[in-house]
């Protein structure tokens, strides 16, 4: 049985870029687990969409072997988070399974502003936290200012915080020697009933889930029943094991302080809950461990298959995504323009575009999202309220009192020369100022509230050109607020798109309109008659663009009878239009439906 | 001995004096020796392939390319005459041959007629000097009613001239102006195609004052009702024949009554490709269908001519000719590539995709008689969808209901034969 005292639990938080992934590997690699040759370049994020964004997406863990300078040997459990803020949720669910954390932070850059959400998460959760600086052998870097900051603003001690550089392989085994020193070793009690917290799983098709598991008190082996107690199913466990690094490790037991995987043949996912305790079914404790706290998606869209034949398999890509990030949310619905789909919800816009990339790639589906909307609570004139999701149910406008919509508190973090350009940004998102701090001579921390719908769309994007990059975004949700909004409608050639409508203030409905029909025009081929693209607002057209019918589409000379050739030509226009829906007489590239999602900044 | 098969001949001469700006074809400039070397190995293979076709009867010959007029003539002469001793050739056959102005001598065009060539496609393009330097021709104007004129003399009776639209710098008035001479010569058949601009030509990479698409689309529509009006019917979608006989009853270029011989100057050769009869591509990277099966020379000019003339020099072109023994194993297959036996449901669709390219269509009988289905049941759906957009139209020709695109389908062919693909 594992000696609990040679056990550490942590993760790594920090802002994004500031060099969490390249620290992991390091220590991967200085643990000696794997040879240099055998590492890939970041190990942990073996996710192809995460190593093209740089970003970590799905936290995972890795188990280090560890022979400290004290003589002992250590297990070293690091569970990997995600960076962003919309992940804020991912984090929380590794913390849950962790005893202490490494806040990193850039020697060049400071404390951002996803470093002090992160951290107070961990605070959150009661783990000791401490620093180390990365970045160091950067010309600018400024390692002391940095370690005041850090004490400044977050209020934790740094001054014998490691001086490292992640990348050049510097200063690795102090931050090891501080994870022995520093963070707890684990202090359940392996002769008390399991109690195991389940935070993260994934399916294998051959394994069925596979759950991961902190196991607080008590033993999981190999034969034993287990009960998760949210759902009340029960499994025989097949398998139990550590995480190795990119493969698990069996071993026969997993004991209280231990992190590591278990499968008992769970064939249906919906059994095993991120979040929820496992527990001896021989022995069952009578109270869950504390979960975490349920999250509430902020940005709606409909996510429909490209070819309605394809339905049943984005409801199994669904479902199994949902098994390793619960805070995905669909349900299903249908849309006279694209068919059957369903209305999902997400953290964040970055979320939904990470969703729709795993969709794509791993379950190789093809997609048509609609725009992304928020959730508006609806007052009717007889009194009721209802949260709109879909701008498609908007009740007739005779019916309305009045409608509000959620407002968040942003911070956004910039460097002195581009405030005005943001301010500016701000104020064309109907946001309400609120204060500017300077934290250095350099940097401020501008505060607005904002409408949700204002920062879904391309806010991100706007915020990082104007600010060529320096900008970084934080928020949290509010609350509500009446506004006098609109139901914008798209009408192609005469006929109302279900899947383009969307809700807007009344004040940007004109805008957004033109918009959108400038859009669609470059998106929508040109066919044999004319199609008008109009946008109208309570059955008022407000903007109209207009596709002209097209006139030329022969094939050249038919030389020497090379039919094979000209076949390949049409076998090519053929396949193009299968990626086309049909909207009444116009076939409509799913492309023209993705396009609108991001109206470009001039 | 039943001789009923009928079969058309395709040879290709992949030499030009210099390539054109625009050109996609398999055609490149080359020396005498290479010449020589080429069509050498062009009788082999007609020797070799013949024996297998010896129960079809040639309908029609074509000798395109390139610029076949561009080798001497006698090169010319003697493959007719390896043709004639190898295949059997109707004595009524359409013997097509392709040329270009500033190529062809009063003599060389005398030669090609007495070798039994009886109609000629004259590749002109254009009759705007500016217009024919743009693109890269090597004539003028000139040079082509010298030809033209020479052609007549030589004997010709059946004459096409191909002309193209949409050219870099050319006006609508510069295109009709050319159209107008053309029509003053009075050929049997007039080619007129709309310039596209492909991918691995000189042009795609350039930066060129194209007609807007609307003035394309004028320039195209200008050509219909002008040829229209001077007694040329369309009978293919670019491709135009002077009427033959009584045409008063014609309108709009679409001939709903076709009178005994009224086609006649219609290029028999090109409706094969359209109706799906047998063809037999000869010679460098031709193509192929019969009896619903497809293939392709090879596009590789060493391995065609190292096949038939042994491990000869293409470039040297010492020949070491292969004795008839060492021919007898080997089998022409191997330089074919791409061999293609056509399903049923290719067939359909290529009966419909290939038959639409005509204007009168597809025959709605035949299909039934040939697939056993009615078109309904297999294309209901296709039908009805550019039958209500106007692109398609159901007529009643010679006692036969044919399915035809509209005069607007005309111009978006494309557009709906790749809805006639099945899946």
């Amino acid at each position: 049985m594992a000696d609990q005292s040679k056990i550490r639990n942590f993760s790594i938080v920090a802002h994004i870029d500031h060099g969490k992934s390249t620290l992991a590997d390091r220590m991967i690699e200085k643990t000696g687990v794997l040879t240099s040759r055998e590492m890939q370049n970041q190990v942990l994020d073996n996710m192809d969409i995460e190593r093209e964004r740089g970003i970590t997406i799905k936290s995972q863990a890795v188990r280090l072997i560890y022979k400290a300078k004290d003589g002992n040997e250590y297990t070293l459990n690091m569970i990997d988070t995600p960076g962003h803020v919309d992940f804020g949720y991912e984090v929380s669910r590794s913390l849950a399974a962790c005893d202490g954390a490494i806040l990193v932070v850039d020697a060049t850059q400071g404390v951002e502003a996803q470093t002090l959400a992160n951290v107070y998460l961990a605070l959150d959760h009661d783990l000791d936290v401490f620093p180390v600086i990365n970045k160091i052998d950067l010309p600018s870097a400024q390692p002391q200012e940095v370690k005041d900051e850090i004490e400044d603003v977050i209020g934790i001690e740094a001054q014998d915080a490691p001086l490292i550089s992640a990348k050049n392989g510097i200063g690795i085994e102090d931050v090891l020697e501080a994870v022995v020193a520093k963070i707890p070793a684990p202090n359940g009690d392996a002769n008390k009933p399991l109690t195991a917290l389940i935070f993260d799983s994934v399916y294998d098709s051959y394994r069925g889930v596979i759950v991961f598991v902190r196991v607080r008190d008590g033993v999981i082996r190999k034969g034993m029943k287990v009960k998760f107690m949210a759902t009340g199913a029960e499994s025989e466990v097949v398998e139990v094991g550590y995480f190795g690094p990119g493969r698990f490790i069996a071993s026969d037991e997993l004991s209280a302080g231990d992190v590591g995987y278990f499968t008992a043949s769970i064939k249906n996912i919906q059994d095993t809950r991120v979040g929820d305790t496992v527990t001896d079914s021989a022995n069952p404790v009578s109270e869950p461990l504390p979960g975490y706290k349920k999250v509430m998606p902020m940005v709606y869209c409909g996510l429909y298959p490209a070819d309605s034949a394809h339905y049943s398999d984005l409801r199994d890509a669904l479902e199994k995504l949902q098994l390793n990030d619960a805070s995905l949310f669909y349900e299903p619905e249908t849309s006279q323009a694209l068919g059957f789909g369903f209305r999902a919800g997400f953290l964040g816009l970055l979320h939904l575009e990470v969703i729709q990339e795993r969709l794509e790639r791993e379950y190789d589906l093809n997609l048509v999202t609609t725009a992304p909307g928020v959730v508006y609570k609806v007052h009717k004139t007889d009194g009721t309220v209802f949260d709109l999701t879909n701008p498609t149910n908007l009740p007739d406008p005779s019916e309305i009192d009045y409608m509000e919509e959620p407002m968040v508190n942003g911070e956004i973090m910039v460097t002195t020369e581009y405030v005005g350009a943001i301010m500016q940004l701000c104020q064309e998102r109907r946001g309400r100022y609120i204060s500017t701090d300077y934290i250095e001579q350099t940097r401020a921390i501008l505060k607005y509230e904002l409408p949700l719908n204002e920062i879904i769309y391309d806010f991100f994007d706007a915020l990082k050109s104007r600010s060529r990059g320096y900008a970084s975004f934080d928020y949290e949700l509010k609350g509500y607020e009446k506004s006098e909004l609109v139901k914008l409608d798209i009408l192609i050639n005469k006929e109302e798109v279900d899947a383009l409508s969307f809700i807007v203030h009344k004040d940007g409905a004109y805008e957004r309109g033109r918009k959108m029909c400038e859009k669609l025009k470059d998106e929508i081929p040109r066919h044999m008659f004319e199609i008008p693209i109009q946008a109208a607002v309570g059955g008022k057209v407000i903007a109209r663009e207009t596709v002209r019918a097209y006139r030329k589409d022969v094939l050249a000379k038919c030389y020497g009878g090379d039919i094979t050739r000209k076949k390949k030509l049409l076998e090519k226009q053929k396949e193009g239009k299968k990626k086309m829906r049909q909207i009444g007489s116009v076939e409509v590239p799913q492309a023209a439906f993705l396009s609108v999602l991001k109206l470009d900044e001039e | 001995m039943s001789k009923d098969k009928a079969l058309s001949l395709y040879v290709h001469i992949p030499f030009c004096k210099q390539k054109c700006l625009y050109c996609d074809f398999l055609s490149f400039p080359a020396g005498e020796q290479q010449i020589d070397c080429y069509f050498n190995a062009l009788s082999k293979e007609i020797q070799m392939t013949a024996e297998d076709y010896k129960d079809y009867e040639v309908k029609s010959v074509f000798i395109g390319g390139g610029t076949p007029s561009f080798p001497e003539a006698r090169y010319i002469a003697e493959l007719m005459a390896e043709l004639h001793s190898s295949f059997n050739i109707s004595s009524d056959a359409e013997i097509s041959m392709e040329l270009n102005p500033g190529t062809a001598s009063l003599e060389k065009l005398v030669t090609y007629r007495q070798a039994g060539v009886n109609r000629l496609s004259i590749g002109t393009q254009s009759l705007d000097d500016a217009a024919l330097k743009a693109i890269g021709r090597i004539h003028d104007a000139r040079t082509f009613y010298e030809t033209y004129q020479n052609a007549r003399k030589a004997g010709f009776e059946n004459i096409n001239i191909d002309i193209m639209s949409a050219l870099p710098g050319q006006s609508i008035e510069t295109y009709m102006d050319t159209v107008k001479k053309v029509v003053e010569l009075h050929p049997e058949h007039i080619s007129a195609y709309s310039l596209i601009i492909e991918e691995g030509t000189p042009f795609y990479d350039m930066d060129l004052d194209l007609p807007s698409e609307d003035e394309d689309r004028e320039m195209y529509h200008r050509t219909r009702d002008y040829l229209a009006e001077h007694g040329y019917h369309r009978y293919e979608i670019s491709n135009y024949a002077l009427d033959y006989g009584d045409s008063d009853s014609l309108d709009s270029g679409i001939a709903d009554e076709y009178l005994p011989d009224f086609e006649k100057y219609e290029c028999y050769h090109n409706k094969v490709y359209w109706t799906r009869g047998n063809y037999l591509g000869l010679g460098l990277g031709s193509s192929s269908m019969v009896e619903n099966v497809r293939w392709k020379n090879t596009s590789d000019m060493r391995e065609y001519v190292d096949f038939f003339m042994g491990a000869s020099n293409y470039q040297n072109a010492d020949v070491t000719k292969l004795s008839s023994g060492e021919m007898e194993n080997i089998s022409v297959d191997s330089i074919r590539e791409d061999y293609q036996k056509l399903s049923d449901s290719e067939v359909m669709e290529e009966f419909m995709f290939l038959g639409l390219r005509l204007v009168r269509g597809i025959d709605t009988e035949e299909f039934k008689a040939l697939f056993n289905r009615d078109i309904r049941e297999v294309y209901g759906e296709v039908i009805e969808k550019y039958t209500t957009q106007g692109l398609l139209e159901f007529a009643d020709i010679s006692g036969h209901r044919y399915l035809r695109l509209t005069t607007k389908g005309l111009d978006v062919s494309n557009t709906v034969m790749a809805d006639f693909l099945l899946d």
